[in-house]
């Protein structure tokens, strides 16, 4: 009894030691090292001199030094802070990564210009762009979201009821299918120069190559989902009772979702490159013409600017289509997280 | 303790439907030649009767049942339920298959409520998918997935699929093939007991002539495909059945005889 009550106590000794030393090393030493990280770009940004005209060095500097200080309070205080605290523990490594970035990025251009400057703008001056150019940046970005969500919602809605129809009907598809062959495998944007002068305005123009470009992947996957179905489930609904439209609403296109989604995200990749060229040949609008303005005046921190916009803007997107997905398929297993 | 003749084992009450094939031949084509499956079948089953097919792999037993079913039309003869030609599917003869079959998209209770939704009648009865789901004792899975079940589990829930549509015939291809030895045994007792307390008229397919015997009140045999009508075996015998009556044993010996499988007797 004894030696059970002896190893015991050790026992629930060891692991407590083990803890503190762990956040030591581990969890809050990630943390730490984060938030020394942010203060090196902080004072990096603050100590040496600019080598260019740059307004917000010292607001980016500041900035930087109360995201240390945020990091700091946060990793000390995670245990309490529930959600907060665990999200940051689990992205501290993430913090130091690109604290480390951003301040070789700082000293190799503001600082010492060791890349070529007006190629590399420093940070401080795409946070310029983002705090005096935020209205044209603004308007750019709902241009972008308006034409994009009019394209792609028209696209996946007419892929998906062709897909279906052709699926289903071999009536139906005997006369897509050939035409979804001769057109379907050509680009979009090969389309660009017929379609801005057939159309009666570039708008409807790009809204059309997008709906094209979006069309396409989810009218062939919903296609094959339907296609594959499996006999052996129209067997089971048929004696139970259903008549073709029960087939087809209850049966194909839920066992087709699957396939469906997976054209709607290749939809999602094509009609971005779409979006993006249109946007910069025909529409005076959307961050594909901010960026080719951009060009146009030689203003390079514009460019980075909006690319990382357009960056977030398509990350969103794809995350948004995950999100109704799971939902719509939980009853599926093992599907990919985004 | 009651001891039950045979006579009064084989009365059955007047909710399942008669059952009449006649002189049912079919075919497939396959890559231009015809394949022969089912020649000249007939059979006449009783309402309420409970019957088993046995026959070797491949014979034709799905493809009699498929016609039963109304999913495909025989090339010749007819099949007709209480004198009504059969021309195609209908909720009163379901189907259960060997594969469960559940649709993955669906919970236990979207599975179970299939058939009277798609007969449109799902809303006024929905205490009847409800009642059928305890019945087969799965209401603690009412909302699970099919891919969170058991083998046993998802036959339960095709068996239930079938059950709350009250089907005058109901047509077991297989039905418990794949499960383990102990799920089937306990499986067998269960639609013995549905069986008895619901009267619908059983086809059952089975390639266990154990199964057959202690579930059926008619054993049909059939040959190598084409599939003929072998043997036509009454099992006057009440229920329970117990695996080591003799008389089964002795019924067993026989029909694996007629199997050509005498040799493992
Ligand atoms: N839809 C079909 N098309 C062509 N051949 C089929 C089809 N269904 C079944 N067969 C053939 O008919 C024969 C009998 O099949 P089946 O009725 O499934 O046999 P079993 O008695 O094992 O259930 C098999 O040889 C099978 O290959
Ligand atoms: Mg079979």
């Amino acid at each position: 009894m004894s030696t059970y009550s002896v190893s015991d106590t050790t026992a629930a000794a060891a692991p407590r030691a083990a803890v503190t030393f762990a956040n030591l090393s581990g969890s809050y030493g990630v943390g730490l090292a984060a938030s020394l990280v942010w203060l090196a770009f902080g004072v990096s940004c603050l100590y040496w001199p600019d080598v260019g005209d740059w307004s917000r060095t010292s607001s980016l500097g500041i900035g930087a030094i109360v995201i240390a200080a945020f990091v700091l309070f946060g990793t000390f205080s995670a245990d309490y802070l529930g959600n907060a605290g665990q999200a940051l523990r689990k992205r501290a490594p993430w913090l130091v990564a690109f604290g480390a970035f951003v301040t070789l990025w700082e000293v190799a251009t503001a600082k010492f210009a060791w890349l070529p400057l007006p190629f590399f703008p420093p940070p401080q001056s795409i946070l310029e762009v983002y705090t005096d150019d935020l209205p044209k940046l603004l308007d750019s970005v709902f241009a972008s979201i308006k034409l994009q969500l009019g394209g792609y919602i028209i696209g996946a809605t007419v892929g998906f009821i062709t897909g279906v129809s052709i699926g289903w009907s071999q009536k139906i598809g005997y006369w897509v299918h050939p035409v979804l062959r001769f057109i379907g495998p050509l680009p979009a944007t090969a389309w660009l120069p017929i379609a801005f002068f057939t159309f009666p305005s570039s708008w409807s123009a790009s809204t059309f190559l997008i709906a094209l470009a979006t069309g396409f992947p989810v009218t062939v996957l919903t296609w094959s989902g339907v296609a594959s179905v499996s006999r052996a489930y129209y067997d089971v609904a048929r004696t139970l009772g259903a008549k073709p439209s029960f087939l087809v609403l209850k049966v194909a296109i839920p066992a087709a979702l699957p396939h469906v989604f997976v054209g709607l995200f290749m939809g999602l990749g094509s009609s971005f490159a779409v979006l993006v060229v249109a946007e910069m040949i025909g529409v005076k609008a959307g961050l594909g013409w901010y960026l080719q303005w951009a060009q146009g005046w030689a203003a390079y921190a514009n460019m980075y600017a909006a690319l990382i916009v357009m960056s977030l803007l398509c990350s969103g997107a794809i995350t948004l289509l995950f999100r109704t997905r799971d939902r719509l398929l939980v009853w599926q297993k093992g599907v990919v997280k985004w | 303790m009651v001891v039950q003749s045979a006579a009064e084992a084989i009365s059955y009450p007047a909710v399942g439907a008669e059952l009449d094939v006649e002189g049912v031949s079919h075919a497939f084509d396959i890559d231009g030649a015809v394949l022969p499956v089912l020649d000249n079948v007939n059979l006449s089953i009783a309402p309420g009767e409970f019957v088993a097919l046995l026959g070797p792999s491949g014979c034709g037993k799905s493809t009699l049942l498929r016609l039963v079913a109304g999913l495909e039309k025989p090339r010749s003869g007819s099949l007709r339920e209480d004198e009504v030609r059969i021309s195609g599917p209908h909720p009163s003869r379901v189907v259960v298959f060997q594969d469960p079959t559940l649709f993955p998209w669906r919970s236990v209770w979207g599975n179970v409520a299939l058939g009277l939704e798609a007969q449109g009648i799902l809303k006024a009865q929905r205490h009847r998918v409800d009642a059928v789901i305890e019945l087969v004792g799965l209401s603690s899975f009412r909302n699970a997935y099919p891919h969170q079940l058991s083998g046993g589990m998802a036959q339960r829930v095709a068996l239930a699929r079938a059950l709350v549509n009250d089907p005058k015939i109901l047509v077991l291809d297989e039905p418990l093939g794949k499960l383990d030895s102990l799920t089937r045994i306990a499986m067998q007792a269960e639609l013995v007991a549905l069986w008895q307390r619901k009267g619908f008229t059983t086809l059952l397919v089975t390639h266990d002539v154990e199964e057959a015997l202690v579930l059926a009140n008619r054993v049909i045999v059939l040959s190598d495909r084409p599939a003929r009508i072998k043997a036509d075996i009454a099992v006057a015998r009440p229920y329970p059945r117990h695996r080591g009556d003799p008389y089964l044993a002795e019924l067993r010996k026989q029909i694996l005889g007629l199997l050509g499988l005498e040799a493992t007797w």
